[in-house]
């Protein structure tokens, strides 16, 4: 492990990207220091270009750009991260299921899988939430609904290509149970892939969040990005800076979490460097 | 026959750093002339492939010719460009490698790889380019050379890939041909034949060989000129007949002690005692489902019956493909069998579910081949020794004592317990794996090529230990091997398979004076260096 994390070190791309994302957390962290007063109050008058009163200008409402953007920081990194999360535990319970018993059980969950790969994402998304009314919550199990197809598909190939492997006959031959071979022998062996791949979830996530918000499907109560874009989209002509600055955001940490994803994935997997 | 045509003068070769050692090769000479076998022998990590690969100019990155020369036809091919490199390999110098499957493009066909040297190096067209390949592939004696040219690699057997790999190598009738390893991959009566193969073709061509092996049996039969490498340094280099019966250096000497040799070591007679292990017309097929029709069928167990007895060693000895790994497996149950019985001491455990196996399992346990597949990377060597008895439900701590206390029985440091398995060599991972399979206290120990994929030195190593166990242990041990050498050294009978059934079985010593089946004797006159290791085994011999 901790040659992998010298291996990160080394790529210089990926060393950026957690930069950038490690002063978003800082900036989540202190937003109740930075905008106390939240980012839903009338701070000012409406549409005020960036200056010095406000950093980032004030929207067609009058509220502080710079603090939406900082509250929304938060809203997108908790969506993002559990709805990666849970995609992940899920996805990789469904493709170990699959992967180890195969036979029926492998045929049904694949077919299963199949059937949400091949619905359009951001559609299914969006039913999902508004079946379930917006919330926090729907909306991160919307988004883990149409993310973990990709895990289940890594995880069940991974295991497959194990399964042969002498450890895992070794393992039968000491009477080992099903569970006990996927947990402490399986899963551990697919653990770089599962966390390379799935750290490239948390940034689809956060896209898939604010296009959620940006329809106003998003929670109403809480600031987001995605929400910012949706307010400003009107006034687009007339003031840009509602809309850019929000968007320059989702941007950056896409981009950045993009790069830390693969830089995960060079670092845990060294050989794909060598191909 | 003395022209020196290639001259390898003070070759080092660098590795990157974080290497076991600052040189891969070190300051190494070695001169090999036209019609002659070199041999260049040495262990796994000594540095012989990457000898060969710089002669070629291929040396994986970051890994590189620090010093030293490579005169060949009066170029020094150290200092030679990509493009000079290019026009020399293949045309002035051939080359073999280990794996013929991966060394030939699974998409394009034999004959189409061969005529593809042929339009980079000659200006033949592609009439004549047909035709020479057509006469290349029947110069390597392959049946039918012609459908031969318009198979893909797939179709043929590991003997006939490799036959048309030295077909292609010999296609410009180079001066120098380099072999790495050509035969390991091989069955022994295919190895003979190709070792034939390659010793008729260099003869009568006046090639030079620079030949890379691991086995010395390979080379006795082939070698003119022996140099052994010892961690990338060239120790000892004479004529074989020099080398292999009056060995000056201390490694070399090693290494030949270590080779196993084709006799019967004296045994105690035993009585023989009750079945431990049974199976009784076991049969296998897989079938292979075709799209349109009725898809292949191959018969892997073809109602084989054979019983292991009570502390005894039963060898199981065969080529691939012949059944014996399949059989070891459903011995263990570690794979169903389409019909007949595996009896283990006295329960029928043909169909019984894994999940009421467990019981079973105690008594029986099986050694892998692979000592770098058989052990999970992501768990310590203590958790690996330990799982056994904490499954059958013993106390992590206890189970965690005896792991300890078996790392002690196998030769290995206590401080290992807490390491990962890559720390390991081969061999260390291989007494892991015994240990782990001891760690339930089983009656019957089932081996599957135990010792193949490892240094001949360290073969030895390991099988005295096996021997050595069983002993102690009064266990039962069912061995299956590719080796004869290695059956005669361990087994107390031995049961020589074939097409998924058992041809012959007797006792070792009846099995080595007077082979009954002519498979037995075939395979024993195919045993590398089977004169030499006749000869050596009159020396020993009082």
């Amino acid at each position: 492990m901790r040659a992998a994390m010298q291996r990160f070190a080394r790529n210089r791309m990926a060393v950026l990207g957690a930069l950038v994302i490690g002063g978003v957390v800082v900036l989540t962290v202190t937003a109740p220091l930075l905008y106390p007063a939240g980012a839903f109050t009338l701070a000012g008058p409406p549409l005020q270009p960036p200056g010095a009163r406000f950093l980032l200008g004030t929207d067609a409402l009058g509220r502080d750009v710079a603090a939406g953007v900082v509250q929304g920081a938060r809203t997108s990194l908790l969506i993002g991260l559990s709805a990666a999360l849970s995609a992940v535990l899920f996805g990789s319970l469904i493709g170990a299921l699959a992967g180890y018993y195969r036979g029926a059980v492998d045929i049904v969950l694949m077919r299963l899988t199949e059937f949400f790969q091949t619905i359009p994402a951001f559609l299914l998304a969006m039913l999902l939430v508004v079946i379930m009314s917006p919330s926090v919550l729907s909306v991160i199990i919307a988004i883990s609904a149409v993310s973990w197809p990709g895990i289940a598909r890594l995880v069940r190939g991974e295991f497959v290509a194990l399964g042969g492997r002498e450890f895992v006959l070794a393992s039968i031959g000491l009477g080992a149970s099903g569970p006990r071979i996927i947990f402490r022998h399986l899963l551990p062996n697919c653990v770089s892939s599962i966390i390379a791949i799935g750290s490239l979830l948390v940034a689809s996530a956060i896209l898939l969040e604010s296009g959620l918000a940006f329809l106003g499907l998003g929670d109403p109560n809480v600031m987001s990005w995605g929400l910012l874009i949706s307010a400003g989209r009107v006034t687009l002509r007339s003031a840009w800076w509602v809309c850019t600055f929000p968007g320059i955001a989702i941007l950056l940490t896409v981009l950045s979490i993009n790069l830390i994803g693969d830089g995960l994935n060079e670092a845990l997997n060294p050989r794909l460097r060598e191909r | 026959m003395s022209d020196a045509v290639l001259d390898i003068a003070d070759l080092t070769i660098g590795l990157p750093p974080g290497a076991d050692r600052a040189s891969a090769v070190q300051g190494m000479n070695l001169v090999l002339r036209a019609g002659e076998v070199t041999c260049l022998v040495g262990e796994s990590g000594s540095g012989k492939s990457l000898a060969a690969r710089a002669v070629l100019g291929l040396l994986p990155p970051r890994v590189g010719v620090a010093a030293g020369s490579i005169m060949f036809e009066g170029q020094d091919l150290t200092k030679a460009t990509p493009a000079q490199l290019a026009k020399i390999r293949g045309a002035r110098i051939g080359m073999i490698f280990q794996e013929p499957m991966t060394a030939l493009n699974p998409l394009h066909s034999i004959g189409r790889q061969i005529e593809e040297v042929l339009s980079i190096h000659t200006p033949l067209d592609r009439k004549a380019r047909r035709d020479k390949v057509v006469a290349l592939l029947a110069d390597v004696h392959l049946p039918e050379p012609a459908r031969i040219a318009r198979s893909f690699p797939h179709q043929l057997s590991g003997g006939q890939r490799q036959r048309a790999m030295i077909a292609m190598a010999l296609a410009l009738d180079p001066k120098l041909l380099i072999a790495d390893e050509p035969t390991t991959a091989l069955d022994v009566t295919t190895q003979a034949q190709i070792l034939h193969l390659i010793h008729d073709l260099q003869r009568s061509h006046g090639t030079a060989v620079l030949f890379i092996t691991h086995d010395f049996g390979v080379v006795a039969d082939i070698a003119d000129q022996v140099a052994v490498l010892q961690r990338g340094v060239l120790v000892e280099a004479g004529p074989r007949d020099a080398v292999l019966d009056n060995p000056q250096h201390p490694y070399t000497q090693a290494l030949l002690a270590a080779v196993p040799r084709l006799v019967v070591p004296q045994r105690a007679p035993q009585q023989p005692g009750i079945v431990m292990l049974e199976s009784i017309k076991a049969r296998k097929e897989y079938r292979q489902r075709a799209l349109l029709g009725r898809g292949r069928t191959t018969v892997a167990l073809d109602g084989v019956s054979v019983a292991l007895r009570r502390g005894e060693t039963l060898g199981l000895v065969g080529e691939s493909g012949s059944g014996k790994s399949t059989l070891a497996r459903a011995m263990t149950r570690l794979l169903s069998i389409d019909s007949g019985d595996i009896v283990l001491d006295g329960d029928e455990i043909t169909r019984t579910p894994q999940r009421l196996m467990r019981p079973h399992r105690q008594k029986i346990q099986m050694i892998f081949q692979d000592p770098y597949a058989s052990l999970n990377p992501r768990q310590k060597v203590v958790d690996v020794i330990a799982e056994g008895p904490i499954i059958h439900g013993l106390p992590r701590a206890e189970a965690e004592a005896r792991a300890r206390e078996l790392l002690g029985l196998v030769g290995l440091d206590p401080s290992a317990a807490d390491r990962f398995p890559h720390e390991f060599s081969g061999g260390q991972r291989q007494r892991i794996g015994i240990a782990r399979a001891l760690a339930l206290r089983p009656q019957v120990l089932v081996a599957d090529e135990p010792v193949s994929a490892l240094d001949v030195s360290v073969q030895a190593q390991v099988l005295a230990l096996l021997a050595d166990i069983k002993a102690r242990l009064h266990l039962s041990l069912l061995f299956v091997t590719h080796d004869l050498r290695v059956a005669l050294q361990i087994c107390d009978r031995i049961a020589v398979m074939r097409q998924g059934a058992i041809v012959e079985l007797a006792d070792t010593a009846d099995i080595y004076h007077a082979p009954q089946h002519p498979y037995t004797k075939a395979l024993f006159a195919a045993v590398p260096g089977a004169a030499w290791l006749q000869k050596e085994a009159a020396h020993a011999a009082p």
